[in-house]
């Protein structure tokens, strides 16, 4: 039961620290609790999917498949992530304006609410199709429904309570620098997934390693540890990484920085009490 | 979904241009009773090299290791390849990810 917990603890972990950082950054967007909530259904679901059909990804572009499916879901969450955090450069100004002052919710981040619906799915996805493949083992292996089930909650429970921690930590960021934050933690988490695809493609032999350690932290803060996998997740750590994960992680920053830079321009500094608007006049989210 | 272009122009450079694996030294573990065979390997240092994993169980494995950073589901019966280094001379270790009680084991790059 304690191993079906630890995993399970482990796998949940990853998607939950990826679910809170997202759920801080869309406060304030009105439906967004729907929005999460779909997110982790579809996630749910798509992992069931993704470990029935795992016979099949095995065996695509010559045993390279599970690499290749891992690196595109990883990509697109980037791609995601970098469409809400570049949106966000321009509208988090009167986000931060709507929370501070009546509460009332914005109705403006639709498309950006749709974006991390996805991002959400994808995380669930991707921890939960190791976690079915384990479980069905562990059925297998003759390991009792008591005990699956107990260590199933255990895990689920230990990993959610950390995301909400994670969450219920960020809240108290004040509100002027709320957004400011939650968005550069989106931006060095899409680095570190974007580091992560490029692992998985070094591994599958597609892409070239470019100095397979880079360099080695190991004796610092290995890779296994709970530590090293929290800042895995939030800002990429990796205690040895091959030189194209940095490649990958320096361009994703960079990319999504000067997005950042370029759409900010547009928008002169106001004083933020002059630029509260009506909810119906906000500006609808450029795709 | 520029955006989504700019990301994947390089990759798909990349992937054109694929290393020959073939020519790469082999080396293969199999996992029995959720137990590496043999539980150490011998690998050359400073050299890509690949392993293929097999798992005679029952039940899925996923072949991982923090420490050369590698992870992948080898399914009932069925084997898996994957491509490892260039190392530095040291030990590595590696196990199995849902069985981590006994799926132990460890690379020696020398």
């Amino acid at each position: 039961m304690l191993g079906v917990a630890l995993l399970v603890f482990r796998e949940v972990m990853e998607a939950a620290l990826i679910v809170s950082v997202v759920c801080a950054a869309t406060r304030g967007l009105a439906g967004r609790g729907l929005f999460v909530a779909g997110g982790i259904g579809l996630g749910v679901a798509g992992a069931l999917l993704v470990a029935l059909s795992a016979a099949a990804l095995a065996r695509l572009a010559s045993g390279t498949g599970q690499e290749i499916f891992n690196a595109c879901v990883l990509l697109s969450a980037v791609a995601l992530i970098g469409w809400h955090v570049v949106w966000m450069s321009n509208h988090g100004r009167e986000l931060t304006q709507r929370l501070s002052g009546v509460g009332s919710a914005v109705k403006a981040g639709s498309s950006s609410l749709t974006l991390l619906l996805a991002v959400v799915a994808i995380a669930v996805l991707r921890e939960g199709s190791e976690i079915v493949l384990f479980v069905y083992g562990m059925a297998v292996g003759g390991i009792g429904t008591a005990g699956i089930t107990a260590g199933i909650l255990l895990g689920m429970g230990g990993g959610a309570l950390l995301g909400f921690v994670l969450y219920f930590g960020l809240l108290r960021i004040p509100m002027k620098h709320f957004f400011k934050v939650t968005n550069w933690m989106l931006v060095l988490l899409a680095a570190g997934l974007a580091s992560t695809a490029a692992r998985f493609l070094v591994q599958g032999n597609l892409l070239p390693a470019w100095g397979d350690q880079a360099w080695d932290t190991s004796w610092l803060l290995p890779n296994g540890s709970l530590t090293a996998k929290t800042l895995g997740i939030l800002i990429g750590y990796d205690a040895s990484p091959a030189g194209i994960q940095i490649v990958f992680y320096a361009a994703t920053l960079l990319l999504l920085v000067t997005g950042m830079r370029l759409l900010n321009r547009g928008v002169p500094a106001k004083s933020p009490r002059a630029h509260v608007v009506p909810l119906n006049t906000l500006p609808k989210p450029s795709r | 979904m520029k955006r989504l272009l700019y990301i994947l122009a390089p990759f798909a450079l990349a992937v054109a241009r694929t290393v020959a694996a073939n020519d790469l030294p082999e080396y293969t573990l199999i996992v029995k009773n959720h137990v590496y065979q043999p539980s150490e390997l011998k690998v050359p240092a400073n050299t890509k090299f690949k392993i293929i994993v097999y798992n005679e169980d029952a039940t899925p494995e996923e072949f991982e290791s923090t420490d050369f950073n590698r992870e992948k589901i080898v399914l009932p019966n069925s084997s898996i390849i994957v491509y490892v280094g260039p190392l530095r001379p040291g030990n590595y270790s590696f196990f199995g990810d849902f069985h981590q009680d006994t799926a132990q084991g460890r690379l020696i790059a020398e």
